[in-house]
């Protein structure tokens, strides 16, 4: 058990949530990051949709690694992926219709989101199966939280809500306190995502641009 | 005619692929850093939509849909098919490029066959999809012909080249300014793309 969860193990699943993260750092998958930030409760299942599957193509890449054949490797790799994400898709329409009519084309294109084509080359194609699934379960994490933080506060500001429970009382209202409705459109997500970037860099000194 | 035309307009500016659904950013961030490669990557990923986006629409009408070549609805299969085409026409478009251009083929490397998995090709097939079942009578964006796929691909096309041409001319210009240290880089280029966004944002307004 213990060598299931060794220092070096840890240090798979940890490093992509922060240091090593795949939006902040590595610049992946950036398209949904952004399309699904409006409210809080698509970003949150976006974020658990894209764990789950991470996860587990880079354990189904990591079992049948020794069997591609290096020249088809991107096409098997994307239909693994593009099975999983069918499968995520139709759970959400069948148990999370209303999410899912939100997400919209965005389930489907967790296919070609870089995070798992880059995981799946650079971890799953020469690491053990548990191992590879630490890393799919903490990039999917890393990718997750910072989803998490930009819905939140695009909710909160936006429509003042979270995850439809109102937040902002309706004396602040009444005092004068309007929604910014800018934080819902598509052009403020860029604009946090670039600030959560800074403060990020600002914060850990060490990491180069 | 009309239809064509409003559909058109709206895939360029309204329905902006990188603007208003943040379609390609991986490698609208990275090759954006100077105007004459990322109008060559703009011109193949056009020319990529441009073949991928009717073939997916006949898969779609022709042979997944319920009065298909099956007779049963097979929609769900649309994700793993789709992504097949893409990434098998994309191998084509490489082919031919370096059989014909060799000049072309070297300049776009690396970027060719990074295309397949360049999220605005797929994200136009899958909205593609979703239109083909509004109706064109009340709906400026509805797909309802193959000739309507050409003229969305090559809108939504065009609306990308721009908006990568535009963000590079940005960034050549920024080279020289003196940007707080935590947002050099990816910050700046987040938040300039985001007010470029805005800017964008008054099309919306537009009723064609």
């Amino acid at each position: 058990m213990s060598q299931l969860f060794s220092k070096d193990n840890r240090q798979i699943l940890t490093a992509p949530l922060n240091g090593d993260n795949p939006i902040m750092i590595q610049i992946l998958g950036i398209c949904s990051a952004l399309a699904v930030t409006a409210q809080l409760e698509p970003a949150i299942v976006m974020g658990l949709s894209v764990t789950v599957i991470t996860a587990f193509s880079n354990v189904i890449i990591s079992i049948i690694r020794k069997t591609i054949p290096n020249r088809i490797r991107i096409i098997i790799q994307l239909v693994v992926v593009a099975a999983l994400v069918t499968v995520v898709s139709m759970v959400l329409k069948a148990f999370a219709y209303d999410v899912s009519v939100k997400l919209s084309v965005y389930v489907g294109l967790i296919i070609t989101n870089c995070i798992l084509m880059g995981r799946l080359e650079a971890f799953a194609m020469m690491n053990k199966p548990w191992e590879s699934f630490l890393d799919g379960i903490g990039n999917g994490l890393g990718y997750a939280w910072i989803l998490v933080v930009i819905g939140a506060v695009r909710e909160l500001l936006g429509s003042g809500t979270l995850l439809g429970y109102t937040i902002i009382p309706q004396g602040a209202y009444d005092a004068g306190y309007v929604n910014n409705g800018m934080m819902t459109m598509p052009a403020m997500a860029l604009i946090l995502l670039g600030i959560v970037i800074g403060v990020h860099r600002a914060v850990n000194k060490d990491i180069k641009s | 005619m009309e239809h064509a035309l409003s559909l058109f307009v709206r895939s360029i500016f309204v329905d902006n692929m990188i603007f208003a659904s943040f379609l390609g950013m991986c490698s609208y961030l990275a090759v954006s850093k100077n105007v004459k490669t990322s109008l060559g990557l703009g011109i193949a990923v056009t020319f990529v939509l441009l073949v991928t986006v009717p073939v997916d629409y006949l898969l779609q009408t022709k042979i997944l849909a319920e009065d298909g070549l099956f007779g049963t609805d097979l929609t769900y299969l649309s994700f793993i098919l789709f992504i097949a085409v893409i990434a098998g026409i994309t191998q084509l478009v490489e082919m031919v490029v370096e059989r014909f251009s060799p000049t072309l083929y070297n300049a776009l490397g690396i970027f060719l066959p990074l295309i397949a998995v360049n999220c605005a090709i797929m994200g136009a097939s899958l909205f593609m999809q979703q239109r083909i079942q509004m109706d064109p009578a009340t709906s400026s964006q509805a797909i309802s012909s193959l000739g309507d796929t050409f003229v969305y691909a090559l809108g939504a096309g065009i609306g990308w080249t721009l908006a990568i041409v535009a963000l590079a001319a940005i960034r050549e210009k920024m080279a020289y300014a003196d940007v707080p240290k935590p947002l050099q880089g990816l910050g700046i280029i987040f938040i300039t793309v985001g007010l470029m966004a805005m800017a964008f944002m008054c099309f919306s307004g537009l009723s064609i």
